[in-house]
């Protein structure tokens, strides 16, 4: 068996911020426009992130994996979504199926997937919103009935982020009772994978759409419990899709600052500099503040998973709200700094723009957010 | 059954909804209160707080329902403390 130091030789392993700094200033920010433009990031990356150990690190150490913390988790994902979102967002779905393996499975189901997911082998999508349900999961149609002992599965997944590469996906479908999570090889019958091309942003992350016609599955396919609590295997899946996102928003706002510093430093308007320009400055001060105080509210909320704190959840609705618009913001505004050249293809703003757009949509939408943060609010304070 | 499981749970609780009367018998879901973001607070609460890990098969609503049967299961999870 070759060992993955001999199919990538060179290739540190990725164990906190500096090392994935360094892998992804080396491996991913040169190409980051040109995924973006190809539609989809290569295998080749894909198989230096398997030799850097940056799928699943945080997955104990006793199944293989890096027993990495939360919180460095989260630097490791800021760093890759400084990189590319695109990038990112293929981690950030296989780190939310890969959690729920471990948090959820049997000793059956994790002792099949965790260490294939760890090694990333195995590469993993969330299949949970429909053409018919984005925002409220509990519209899914999607649905499962028992048969012989098993399951068989009907519907349609959309939007799904890594959909035409992974190997597994874990759908969520309507059962007789409530909303279960299955667990389904990409490569069982009745499965139809059709990509969905020419996204406005995270344009490489290999989005499709996913048709489930009498996908039949064993007992076994059925992850975490059934009944009330399977809301929690959602619930908490989620919960570390939207910290990985709100990592990857503050790595879009340090992108965006790191951009306009080298281009204001260069860039001359009627004689100055652009960075002498009060406006400009003014812009820029706004990045280095948000980016701060984005990546203290994100790390608080990796703090308290540490610490198993239930705080956590809300804590990283509050991350996400603000890293996620505040991404937004200031991307816009670096193409503004830019000028014709923010909106062209020879600096990576224009990317930044488009993706940062996504962060305010996926894994619970501002609106969403808002209501949610507001509702804790209610039962905190009123 | 221990009284501090029980008060302390209840804490946890009332400090999410201030607004409601609860007791260790009553029926949270009944009032209303349980969605899938509160429940899972209950498990990382219950698992940090007593040092306890939920098994799947433990995850069942009537565990669940009130401070008296969350106290139960905490006394089974760990039973050094019965
Ligand atoms: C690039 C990309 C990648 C994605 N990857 C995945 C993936 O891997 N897996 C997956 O399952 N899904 C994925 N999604 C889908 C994503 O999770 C949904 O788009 C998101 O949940 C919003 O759902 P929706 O698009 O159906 O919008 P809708 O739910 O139809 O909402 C439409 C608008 O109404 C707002 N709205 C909804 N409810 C309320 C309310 N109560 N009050 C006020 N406003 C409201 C929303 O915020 C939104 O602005 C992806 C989406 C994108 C764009």
């Amino acid at each position: 068996m070759t060992t993955l130091a001999e199919t990538a030789p060179g290739i540190l392993q990725v164990t906190d911020r500096k090392s994935a700094r360094a892998f992804v200033d080396t491996h991913i920010v040169p190409y980051a426009d040109a995924y973006d433009r190809q539609g989809r990031v290569p295998e080749e990356l894909l198989e230096r992130m398997t030799a850097a150990g940056l799928w699943a690190p945080f997955l104990p150490r006793d199944t293989g994996g890096g027993g990495m913390d939360l919180v460095t988790l989260g630097e490791v994902h800021e760093e890759v979504g400084r990189g590319c979102s695109s990038v990112r967002s293929l981690l950030t779905v296989h780190t939310m199926v890969s959690w729920a393996v471990q948090r959820w499975g049997s000793p059956a189901q994790r002792e099949q997937w965790v260490p294939a997911l760890g090694r990333g082998d195995v590469l993993a999508a969330f299949c949970l919103s429909e053409p018919g349900a984005g925002s409220d999961a509990s519209g899914i149609a999607t649905n499962v009935v028992e048969k012989n002992g098993g399951w068989v599965l009907n519907g349609v997944k959309k939007w799904i982020t890594n959909g035409q590469r992974a190997d597994l996906f874990l759908v969520f479908a309507r059962t007789a009772t409530s909303i279960g999570a299955f667990l389904v090889p990409r490569d069982s019958p009745g499965v139809e994978v059709t990509p969905i091309e020419d996204m406005l942003g995270t344009r490489a992350s290999m989005i499709a759409e996913i048709s489930f016609r009498d996908v039949a599955l064993g007992p076994d396919a059925l992850l975490g419990p059934s009944g009330f609590t399977a809301g929690m295997v959602l619930t908490g899946t989620l919960d570390l899709g939207r910290y990985s996102v709100a990592t990857g928003s503050v790595g879009i706002i340090q992108a965006a600052l790191e951009a306009c510093a080298a281009y204001a430093s260069r860039r001359t308007v009627g004689g100055s500099l652009l960075k002498d320009l009060p406006l400009i400055q003014a812009k820029l001060s706004d990045m280095v503040t948000d980016a701060r105080a984005a990546r203290l509210l994100v790390a608080e909320a990796g703090r308290l998973k540490d610490a198993g704190e239930a705080s956590t959840i809300m804590a990283t609705w509050v991350a996400k709200y603000f890293a996620s618009t505040a991404a937004a913001r200031h991307a816009s505004e670096a193409v503004q700094i830019h000028g014709a050249n923010g909106c062209g293809h020879d600096y990576p703003v224009a990317r930044l723009y488009r993706d940062a757009k996504v962060m305010e949509i996926i894994e619970g939408s501002n609106e969403i957010q808002r209501i949610t943060i507001a509702s804790q609010a209610e039962r905190e304070i009123i | 059954m221990s009284a501090n499981t029980k008060e302390q749970i209840l804490d946890f609780v009332r400090a999410r909804y201030p607004q409601a009367e609860i007791d260790e018998t009553q029926d949270i879901f009944a009032l209303g209160f349980v969605n899938s973001l509160f429940a899972m607070e209950l498990v990382m609460f219950i698992e940090k707080t007593f040092e306890v890990t939920i098994p799947n098969d433990e995850l069942k609503i009537d565990n669940f329902r009130s401070a008296n049967t969350m106290a139960e299961l905490v006394d089974r999870l760990s039973p050094a403390r019965v």
